[in-house]
């Protein structure tokens, strides 16, 4: 009788789709402010941060990118930009205009120091940028060559090998990342991202980078100079293996948590990249951040897909990986989350949310 | 011989990928229906210096009497001008949501909504021009580059928050959204005034609840719904609930669909001449039929062409005021503002 008991109360539980777990998870109250700063040009929200004066950086994708014609190979640029606002939401300035690797905003991170970095998984790139604006560093490379839609007439075989970027060395993208040129997800070398999604530090200032939802699936390390360390990961669903990776965070301690959204799971490591936990009870977690101060906390965001309304809460955790509470679904309306891409968590309630449906970014502060 | 040259410009005609272009003759009510006469003032618009009207795909006005004016010019643009035709302001300037302009239309509370066919995204404005809502997501160019789809044919997708080359967008009275959907599907999507998916209907055909490029929607103060589809040169009423209600078939090709205010509303719709230019289509095309929400036809007026008070591929439509339209045109690329002077209000029976 016992067994039965237990039986239906499990099959109950699939029945209603794992909502017991959620009915458990208290409610956080929230404000938000959707908004406090107006974008320039209109576009979707890849990626949102801020510096220590409260400075407001957006990495968007805005206008179009544009393909070269009459060139010895199609290349593709721009197609994105990265603002500054004020602490009071005020249009500061523009931040890399032109630059080569600003192709396709995927995120935007300020280190202690206040520099800006920002992810492109169109240019493969990672570029670092000084607080006011100025190119530090660049990690990755864009490839040299862009294959697009082939014109009429051109054999089957030739846009497949146009799209895998075959360069001028024969290879893949002169070199540039489409991967490199490892097996899919072999944990290769250096810094051939593919779709880098974010990027993440420890306190000596090593650089540790999300890469990414191509086919790479791994971290890749390097010293603050930028200079490769070590790479780990693979594509897979065991421990330590990846299925694409959508956020990067760290913690003051040095552990390293890394958003696995096609395993539905948070990995947590040690900086040499030694697997310690992982949290499975958040969704998908499509943007992570750990929170600055004394104590801190973990936020997870579960996004909803483009094609649905469904989840969009974010999660407020433990470093241990126990779940405080949740806030937020999906939706269109001002308080409201759309395929959240970017979580910025400076202090432990004031935080800013990027959306990709939406094209926003919100001022969201928790309330006890 | 005779029948050689037309089988030469059937084939011509199939070998033009452009849908919805098929002309086999003049609409049924163009002989028995009076024209209505009116006057044009095609020079309306005033652009500062520097700024030029491209393809005129869109026009609307707010309850001011403002004009819109959604245009593919070198960038694909949305201009303000105010009842004078004084330019006012743009919107979105370098928005992601404007590659390929098709409709833009204003709701009740005077927001205005581009619908873009190339980024398959609908914007939302306040008349100030900030970014209220954004409806469908562009696709991701990073897709794009190594999995190029095809050139925008019927997919068929149907999916709840995406779109594959929209064409307009309408509103209930209660504000519910519809939007017509499009040249890539072949459907009309309902969602509520926070964007939240409601329903779909329509597969591509010429069937009940099928279409063959929705190009224009309206709605009127009942919440009944008038889809414009254009390929099967009919227009289909829906009721609010999208279950097929009626269909016209004696007024051509329907390009672009609107619908007066007021107590007392007429619907029009333009059975334009196509973009081809092909002049051979010049003299069974061109004209817009002033009709009943019945469906009665009440009169028609203007015919094809590039001159003034000729319509040059009428792609949108205001009629804010049953007497005072807009026309975005876009083989001649202007917005015309035309006055129509009604001798005439009895039903003729063209039906």
């Amino acid at each position: 009788m016992k067994r039965i008991i237990t039986f239906m109360v499990a099959a109950a539980a699939v029945a209603v789709g794992g909502s017991l777990v959620a009915q458990s998870v208290p409610e956080i109250n929230y404000d938000a402010n959707a908004d406090l700063i107006s974008l320039p040009s209109y576009g979707e929200v890849a990626g949102v941060a801020t510096n220590s004066r409260g400075n407001v950086f957006v990495y968007a994708r805005t206008g179009h990118a544009v393909a070269t014609l009459g060139d010895e190979r199609t290349f593709y640029h721009g197609g994105s930009r990265l603002f500054q606002f004020d602490q009071n939401g005020k249009f500061v300035k523009e931040i890399g205009q032109g630059v080569y690797a600003i192709n396709f905003a995927q995120q935007v991170r300020v280190d202690p120091q206040d520099n800006i970095w920002v992810v492109d998984s169109g240019s493969n790139s990672v570029v670092k940028f000084d607080p006011d604006g100025r190119f530090l560093l660049v990690l990755g490379r864009k490839g040299e060559n862009i294959g697009v839609r082939p014109g009429a007439g051109v054999p089957a075989s030739v846009p497949d090998a146009a799209a895998r970027g075959a360069g001028p060395e024969g290879g893949r993208g002169g070199g540039g990342g489409r991967g490199g040129s490892g097996n899919p997800g072999a944990g290769i070398n250096g810094d051939s991202f593919n779709r880098p999604s974010d990027v993440t530090w420890d306190r000596a200032g090593n650089v540790y980078v999300a890469d990414g939802f191509g086919t790479n699936n791994r971290i890749a390390k390097f010293t603050k100079e930028g200079n490769f360390v070590k790479t780990f990961g693979h594509t897979g669903s065991g421990t330590g293996q990846f299925n694409q990776i959508r956020g990067i965070a760290a913690d003051a301690a040095g552990n390293i948590y890394v958003a696995d959204a096609g395993n539905k799971r948070i990995q947590v490591f040690d900086g040499e990249g030694t697997f310690k936990s992982q949290i499975a009870n958040v969704g998908t977690p499509q943007a992570i951040c750990v929170s600055g101060g004394s104590s801190q906390y973990l936020y997870a965001s579960n996004s909803n897909d483009p094609e649905s309304m469904d989840h969009g809460e974010i999660y407020k955790l433990q470093l241990s990986g126990q779940i405080v509470g949740k806030f937020g679904k999906a939706g269109k309306l001002p308080k409201e989350f759309g395929m959240v891409n970017a979580i910025d968590c400076r202090t432990e309630n004031d935080l800013w949310v990027g959306e990709v449906w939406n094209w926003r970014a919100q001022k969201v502060t928790l309330k006890k | 011989m005779i029948r050689r040259l037309t089988a030469v410009f059937v084939a011509l005609f199939f070998a033009t990928p452009v849908m919805g272009q098929n002309v086999s003759g003049p609409a049924k009510a163009r002989a028995t229906t009076p024209e209505i006469p009116f006057d044009s003032a095609p020079n309306f618009l005033k652009l500062p210096p520097g700024l030029y009207m491209g393809e005129g795909t869109g026009v609307a006005t707010n309850s001011k009497g403002h004009v819109f004016a959604f245009t593919r010019s070198g960038e694909t643009r949305l201009f303000e001008f105010d009842q004078n035709g004084t330019f006012v302001k743009e919107f979105g300037v370098g928005s992601y949501g404007f590659a390929f302009a098709h409709a833009v239309r204003v709701d009740k509370d005077d927001n205005i909504w581009a619908v873009d066919e190339g980024t398959n995204v609908i914007q939302k404005f306040s008349p100030d021009g900030k970014l209220l809502m954004v409806l469908g997501k562009r696709p991701d160019p990073l897709e794009q580059v190594t999995t190029m789809p095809g050139g925008g044919q019927y997919s068929g997708a149907n999916r709840p928050y995406s779109f594959h080359r929209p064409t307009d967008i309408a509103w209930d009275p209660q504000g519910n959204i519809f939007i017509s959907d499009g040249y890539g599907d072949s459907r009309v999507v309902k969602y509520d005034k926070n964007g939240r998916f409601v329903k779909s209907v329509g597969t591509r055909g010429n069937g009940p609840l099928q279409f063959s490029t929705p190009h224009a929607i309206a709605v009127d103060g009942k919440g009944l719904v008038y889809v414009a589809d254009r390929g099967n040169s009919r227009m289909v009423v829906l009721d609010n609930d999208l279950n097929q209600k009626a269909v016209w078939d004696t007024i051509g090709a329907p390009w672009a669909v609107c619908i007066s205010q007021g107590p007392h509303q007429y619907i029009y719709s333009s059975n334009s001449f196509p973009t081809g230019n092909n002049f051979d289509q010049a003299s069974m095309t061109g004209e817009i039929y002033k009709m009943e929400l019945d469906g009665t036809v009440l009169g028609r007026f203007g015919k094809a062409g590039h001159g003034s008070k000729e319509f040059s591929a009428v792609h949108q439509m205001d009629c804010r005021n049953a007497d005072e339209m807009y026309l975005a045109e876009i083989t001649q690329w202007r917005v015309q503002k035309i006055t129509l002077h009604p001798q005439t209000t009895r039903a003729t029976g063209g039906r």
